[in-house]
């Protein structure tokens, strides 16, 4: 059995400026660079695939599988870019690693570019995060004076360039191919699949987009060897993850563990709710994954477990709410996010998410009629597996589960608007400077 | 039951089987299912999907269900059947079987219609709008829609032409992915994001393109609408017929929609061969121009000095009067809007009624280098022996010369756009800079001056796999079609010539050329002449060949002539055209529109206008094309034909084609001289242009410029190209101008002012000019392409 | 109290704005957006940064910046303004000197973001959207930002202000006011927006070592494990790709 917490990815994150290249190296940073690069590339892949690492940005895929996929005999070049877009709601866990520690990551792309044969990197990261790329942008203007980027790195014969790419403000640019557009220079919105990223990508060549946390996983895994990464975790998700808590609990904060630990544990870690208050309900991995509530507290928080729960593990991200919260409201809150963060290009999710809206908005404020609930889960039913991508399917997740769990409050939307209900003061850590309208 | 793909060159071990509805249908492999499903009569709801257009499954409404992939596995989700692709054995439900893709469609169409103004009586689309139909067929009768809808400012005017309305729009980007996928114009593009999104532009540059109007055309909503046609009509009251453009030898398939004897719109018709479902907008929206004051409605005769109107036996008489008075001392020149009819009965009146072989349809400068090369690579050729726009398609090079496809011959444009995007057709052009078009061709420039092509030619390497354009102008400058014939000959190369005019490929056929008769028959070929009296029955005809259009002009002193279908301004100079006019001792001019020609004439015919009248148009590829008459009067205008055959009869020596049809018939009949082998072009040693002072003079006709065919159009007019002169870098810098400057183009005759572009990669010690911009017609000049002319900085000099 | 309000005529949507055709573009401005252009395999992947880039010295998308994007890239000025106006970050109107963005996502929201909006909207007397007056400070309405277990989260000139409180957003927005140095609770001291939208288009400002490694939350699993002595495995040592040294360590 492994221990509750396993930091590997954050062990160095309270370190003496762990940003600092020589910091990094002090603590064993590059080392397993130097070990992938006497390797052939396909021993390098063989090892992840191995691991059982599976994606951490949301779906979970082989990572190794995923850069198998990538076809050698293409002439064309192969890219890798790094899905540092981080906007999933709830989601702040590869924020911290790449402003504490960017070499984690900076390393893994160097070790995962040699591996799928890649010499030209890009670290996409969103834009609203100005210090986290000062960070990133340091690591890899000192990567590349130690001679770990550029020609010929470590005497391997291996090139390697590595561009960090600052996004504009777009949730659906961490939709992989949305993300390639947006890379290119366009307009992000997703493309039509096949082809596939891994043989028609960035401009139309083999490439592979890997979140930063399965990147950053990538050195750990070649130092430590795929055993010692998959001794981790439960059968089928393998490893240490990132838990990321928020909400109304005591310490909100992030937690590596295996996969597999529950919220109970987590909890328990943060010092449980915040005083005299009870979970109400959560989200497994940000707002696209359908609530859970405490009736899910032993639920294993991995691929698997919450399948079985009718939810998704997606980013790890474990907003907590307590009983003061309205769902009603929060519920609008996220549609409103996916209205506005819809790229607008099908149907579905641009007219749908406009609805959705102004149906919700009926509900908190009290106004909806008789037939509402009827109608709402409709219109997610019209909505959920047409559209283009996945962002309405999150959309509409918040929405069903919402209602699934806590139909009674959409009910009581039909008379009295939820900030009656639940007075909106009690849920936040501070009270209102004025008295706020209601 | 199963239906096969009706696809005769698809190998059947390529075809495989899918299900549909319970339905197997044989497709080639990588058909979409949407297509497929129209196989058995099943047609999916849609609307971003478009044949012509990248899939792109934005609008979900095409949504079906796949129990089985072909493995046995079902999908999860419906799919869009506009970018699935058939798999061996897969198993599609659509909405006739499937309650799941029935309910995501009605779903879809029911979003589509929360922000929908439902604007339908008062929208130019209603009656014909896809959206319109869906909901009809299968939207709610009442919206469950209570909230607010998106509400933007009402039209905006993205260029002159085209007007946007944001709120109907469904944002299917079928008109984006056009102006940049099929036209290159990316002008327009989706703008603003989620429900936002709308189709923008921006507005310093507004969407100018030659091509605006098919967006317009493949918009499945009302959201786009043509300035020309807004608020025109409904579509239930139009009557439409299927006709040929009258404005350049491409060929496009047109339906023309009429109403109160009125054409009202033109739309580009479905021809996948030729325009596919394309066209440009000036054989979209430039069909007015007949229908000013200046249109002739009765015959004229000169009467002391002055033109009268006069009844058509009067005009008869009096044109009979002079042509007996000139016996055999006519010339007939005929113009571009000639159908193949028109100019078989000029050919025929020219040589069986006057007598002569003074006839030449070529309105322009030209040379006997060109009526050599038409006669010998040109006519008799057939659809199928010569270059196609298929052809285009399959090359892997493509030559052009003299030849700006843009501006000269837009759907030879559009296809060479496609070749290269899709098969990597590596385009060349000879030309003296890169023009708009070339750049989106991605074509290879091969700089030349006016005079250097021919020697360009004969250092390009081509092979069995180019495919050689040959433009109108090609054939004004010495050797250069002598040296595209000799590098077709030694590669293997095939060669097309693409002229200008519809009414070009048509007269080169129908033996409007001084040395050439009918079917490609040379004149100076005994057995063809006494082929050809057979087959009229006549006992002999003009063994000479005869004036062509210079010559007829410079002769005019004592020459009588017909003139039809010409203006001033096609010749190099128009002022000595019109000396020329006023020289000749009788003019018989057969017109539509009173022009510089009528006013000189002693004898004025009017004619039908092109939608009043039947025919044939032969396109560059020697490809027919029905004219249809469009609108049909109570009485019908008289036509060419029947002016020329009832001169024929009144001079005693009956023509025998009175109509469209029979001459149609007669000519077909005729067929097409069998030649042994070609005749050998003549080789023409380029002249060498004299040392002297100026610079050497390059043009060509933009599409939308100063025709007056584009009269009346002026939404049309307003999206025309700005007009300038360009020259290079270093030839500014010799002037000492700067873009935007004004300069002065200089000849004898007279002088144009212009404003310059300093145009990168142009060739030095030349200056560009449109030859016929709005008010600065270069025939003002009297010089073409090659010529010398003094320019220098500032006003007039 | 609702959400966001719903608002359904959008009158200026569709473009940036045409009417303020001032520019501070210069030949350097150019050079720099061609540099940024470089850094790509292919040119156009470079228009987001060059977007931040005349953000930088315009102070939003001008007129102008889209032109000068579009010539670099040759493109056409429809196809710049397709993507500057389908990311937020890229701004119509001049921003203030400082931009502030409270996020009312669920999360935040409930927390107190709301609360937070309603506070510094009522301080500086201006909406979401709006600059105030003297040019000193814009406002915002952010979506997640990435930082929810600091929440309720403010950003300045897209520095984190984490766990922020009414008041500490008053002391905030008076030092902005005043011109006091700032600092950002996990980042460098506050310059301007300017000046940041220089640093996401690719030119550093030399702040990277500024501000911690981690904030508190970030930092906490990793505390809890130390007190409680929890670790990642050890390494098998048998197993790990071999290159003899490293291996046996
Ligand atoms: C709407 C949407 C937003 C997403 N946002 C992110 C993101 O911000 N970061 C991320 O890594 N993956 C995100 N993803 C998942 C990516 O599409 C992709 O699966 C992931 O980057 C693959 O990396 P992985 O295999 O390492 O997890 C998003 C997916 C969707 C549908
Ligand atoms: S679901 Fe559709 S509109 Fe929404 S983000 Fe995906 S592609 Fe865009
Ligand atoms: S027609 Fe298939 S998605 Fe639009």
């Amino acid at each position: 059995m492994t221990d509750v917490l396993t930091p590997v990815l954050s062990a160095n994150w309270a370190d003496e400026r762990p940003w600092k290249i020589t910091n990094y190296e002090h603590r064993g940073g590059y080392s397993a660079l130097r070990k992938a690069l006497v390797q052939a590339p396909s021993q390098v892949m063989d090892v992840v695939k191995e691991s059982g690492l599976r994606g951490r940005g949301g779906a979970g895929f082989p990572t190794g599988m995923k850069w198998s996929f990538v076809p050698q005999a293409n002439p064309n070049p192969k890219y890798l870019v790094v899905n540092a877009d981080e906007s999933e709601p709830g989601t702040c866990k590869d924020m911290p690693l790449m402003l504490a520690s960017p070499h984690t990551l900076v390393e893994g792309v160097i070790i995962s570019s040699y591996a799928i044969g890649c010499k030209y990197a890009f670290i996409y990261c969103r834009g609203e995060v100005l210090h986290v790329i000062r960070r990133l942008q340091q690591a890899v203007r000192e990567a590349y004076s130690s001679g770990y980027l550029g020609r010929n790195i470590l005497g391997s014969g291996f090139d390697l360039d590595v561009v960090v790419h600052a996004g504009a403000g777009a949730y659906i640019c961490g939709e992989e191919t949305a993300l390639l557009d947006s890379l290119e220079g366009r307009r992000g919105q997703p493309r039509l699949r096949p082809p596939f990223p891994a043989v028609a990508g960035l401009y139309a060549c083999p490439t592979v987009i890997n979140n930063v946390e399965s990147i950053a996983s990538v050195p750990a895994i070649i130092e430590h060897g795929a055993r010692w990464f998959s001794s981790m975790g439960t059968e089928k998700s393998k490893g240490m993850t990132i838990y990321s808590l928020s909400g109304h609990v005591q310490r909100p904060g992030q937690f590596e563990a295996p996969l597999g630990i529950t919220l109970r544990q987590l909890l328990e870690l943060s010092g449980g709710m915040r005083e005299g208050h009870q979970l109400k309900f959560w989200t497994p991995g940000g707002s696209s994954t359908p609530i859970l509530t405490a009736d899910h507290l032993d639920v294993p928080l991995d691929y698997e477990g919450m399948a079985a729960a009718g939810t998704m593990l997606g980013t790890k991200a474990l907003q907590c709410f307590d009983e003061t919260t309205s769902v009603v409201r929060t519920t609008l809150r996220w549609v409103e996010f996916y209205k506005h963060e819809s790229c607008g290009k099908c149907t579905p999710c641009r007219e749908g998410n406009w609805w959705l809206v102004q149906l919700l908005t009926a509900f908190e404020q009290g106004k909806a009629v008789p037939g509402d609930i009827e109608k709402l889960l409709d219109i997610c039913d019209d909505i959920g597996g047409r559209s283009f991508c996945a962002l309405a399917d999150g959309a509409v997740a918040c929405v069903t589960s919402a209602v699934r769990h806590f139909r009674s409050e959409f009910e009581a939307g039909m008379k009295t608007p939820a900030w009656e209900l639940f007075p909106y003061q009690a849920s936040a850590l501070f009270g209102a400077r004025q008295e706020v309208h209601a | 039951m199963t239906l096969t793909a009706n696809t005769a060159q698809v190998v059947v071990s390529d075809l495989i089987t899918v299900t549909i509805d319970g339905i197997d249908v044989q497709v080639p492999k990588g058909t979409l299912a949407i297509r497929a499903a129209e196989m058995i009569g099943v047609a999916i709801p849609r609307f971003c999907d478009h044949p012509l257009l990248e899939p792109m499954g934005a609008c979900r409404q095409c949504l079906v269900e796949v129990p089985d992939m072909g493995n046995g596995r079902g999908m999860p989700k419906p799919q869009a059947s506009c970018t699935l692709e058939c798999a061996p054995g897969m198993k599609i439900a659509t909405q006739v079987t499937s309650p799941v893709a029935e309910k995501a469609q009605r779903g879809m169409i029911e979003f589509l219609l929360i922000n929908h103004p439902l604007d339908c009586p008062i929208c130019d689309k209603g009656g014909e709008c896809p959206l319109q139909n869906q909901a009809m067929s299968s939207g709610r009768g009442e919206s469950r829609y209570e909230g607010v809808k998106r509400t933007f400012p009402k039209p905006v005017s993205i260029s002159a032409q085209i007007l946007l309305d944001r709120e109907r729009c469904v944002l299917c980007a079928r008109c984006t992915r056009f102006s940049e996928q099929i036209s290159g114009d990316p002008f327009i593009a989706l703008v603003e994001r989620g429900a936002l999104q709308q189709v923008g532009f921006y507005e310093d540059q507004p969407y100018d393109s030659y091509f605006s109007g098919n967006v317009v055309q493949i918009c499945p909503v009302g959201a786009l609408t043509s300035a020309a046609y807004r608020f025109q009509s409904r579509p239930f009251d139009l009557v439409s017929t299927p006709t040929t453009c009258e404005h350049c030898a491409a060929g496009c398939q047109l339906r023309s929609d009429h109403r109160h004897y009125q054409v009202k719109r033109r739309l580009a018709g479905d021809a996948p061969e030729v325009n596919e479902e394309w066209n440009c907008d000036r054989g979209r929206f430039a069909f007015v121009s007949g229908r000013g004051e200046d249109r002739l409605r009765y015959p004229l005769i000169r009467e002391d000095g002055v033109l009268r109107p006069a009844s058509w036996p009067e005009a008869i008489d009096a044109a009979v009067a002079g042509l007996s008075r000139l016996g055999d001392k006519v010339g007939v020149l005929t113009g571009g809007r000639l159908t193949l009819e028109d100019s078989y009965g000029y050919a025929k009146f020219a040589r069986t009624v006057l007598g002569t072989n003074n006839i030449d349809f070529r309105a322009r400068p030209h040379t006997a280098e060109e009526a050599d090369f038409l006669a010998t690579r040109v006519a008799g050729r057939t659809l199928g022996e010569g270059v196609s726009y298929a052809a285009l398609e399959e090359a892997t090079q493509v030559v052009l010369v003299g030849l700006e496809p843009e501006e000269e011959s837009p759907i030879v444009f559009l296809r060479l756009r496609k070749a290269t995007r899709k098969n990597r057709t590596h385009v060349v052009t000879l030309a003296p800079f890169a023009s708009n078009g070339t750049v989106k061709l991605g074509a290879s420039l091969v700089q030349t001056a006016p005079g250097e092509e021919a020697a360009a030619l004969d250092n390009l390497t081509a092979d069995a796999n180019t495919v050689i354009l040959l433009g109108e102008r090609a054939g004004w400058l010495p050797g250069v079609l002598t040296a595209a014939a000799a590098l077709a000959d030694r590669s293997g190369a095939a060669l097309a010539w693409v002229p200008r005019r519809a009414g070009d490929r048509g007269a080169v056929e129908a033996g409007c050329l001084p040395g050439l008769l009918p079917g490609g028959r040379p004149v100076a070929d005994a057995t063809a002449r006494v082929d050809l009296q057979a087959a009229w029955g006549v006992h002999a005809l003009p063994a000479t060949a005869g004036l062509d259009a210079d010559k007829m002009l410079a002769a005019s002193g004592n020459l009588g002539l017909i003139v039809a279908g010409v203006e001033a301004s096609d010749f190099t100079s128009s002022a000595a055209a019109l000396a020329a006019l006023e020289r000749t001792p009788f003019l018989i001019s057969i017109e539509q529109r009173h022009s510089e020609v009528t006013e000189r004439a002693d004898v004025v015919f009017p004619v039908a206008l092109m939608e009043e009248r039947a025919g044939t148009f032969l396109n560059w590829e020697h490809r027919r094309g029905r004219v249809n008459t469009v609108v049909k009067h109570s009485t019908s205008p008289m036509t060419d034909l029947r002016v020329l055959a009832a001169l024929a009869d009144a001079l005693g020596r009956p023509l025998g084609i009175r109509t469209a049809k029979s001459a149609l018939a007669e000519f077909d009949e005729l067929g097409a001289w069998e030649t042994s082998a070609p005749v050998a072009t003549p080789s023409i040693t380029p002249v060498a242009v004299a040392e002297a002072d100026g610079l050497l003079l390059a043009t060509w006709r933009e599409l939308i410029d100063g025709s007056r065919s584009n009269d009346g159009e002026t939404a049309l007019q307003a999206t025309a190209k700005a007009v300038f002169a360009r020259v290079s870098p270093n030839t500014a810098a010799d002037l000492e101008v700067e873009t935007g400057d004004p300069i002065s183009v200089q000849s004898d005759s007279g002088w144009l002012i212009l404003s310059v572009y300093v145009t990168n990669n142009m060739a030095d010690g030349v200056v560009w000019v449109p030859t016929n911009a709005p008010g600065t017609p270069l025939s003002n000049l009297g010089v073409t392409a090659g010529d010398l002319v003094l320019v220098s900085k500032g006003g007039a000099a | 109290m609702s959400g966001h309000e719903f608002q359904s005529f959008f009158p200026e949507s569709g473009s940036i704005d045409h009417t303020d055709t001032s520019t501070a573009i210069t030949e350097t401005t150019l050079t720099e957006l061609r540099q940024i252009a470089a850094r790509y395999p292919h040119k156009r992947s470079a228009l987001l940064p060059m977007l931040h880039l005349v953000q930088s010295v315009d102070g939003r998308v001008s007129p102008a910046g889209i032109q000068a994007c579009a010539e670099v890239l040759e493109i056409t000025a429809a196809q710049v303004s397709g993507v500057a106006t389908f990311y937020t970050m890229y701004r119509r109107r001049p921003a203030g000197k400082h931009h502030v963005g409270v996020c009312t996502t669920a999360l935040c929201a409930v927390m107190g973001g709301d609360y937070l909006l309603e506070t510094v909207s009522q301080k500086l007397g201006i909406e979401p959207g709006e600059v105030t007056p003297d040019g000193t400070i814009s406002l915002e309405r952010l979506e997640c930002n990435a930082a929810c277990d600091f929440a309720p989260v403010m950003m300045v000139n897209w520095e984190f202000m984490d766990n922020m409180t009414p008041d500490k957003a008053d002391q905030l927005l008076d030092d902005l006011a005043s011109g006091r140095v700032v600092k950002s609770t996990r980042g460098a001291t506050l310059t301007s927006w300017r000046e940041a939208e220089r640093v996401l288009a690719g030119f550093p400002d030399g702040r990277a070592d500024e501000g911690p490694g981690a904030g508190e939350a970030s930092l906490l699993g990793l505390r809890v494990a130390a007190e409680r002595g929890w670790k990642a495995p050890e390494a098998p040592h048998t197993e790990a790709i071999s290159d003899g040294k490293e291996a046996t360590q």
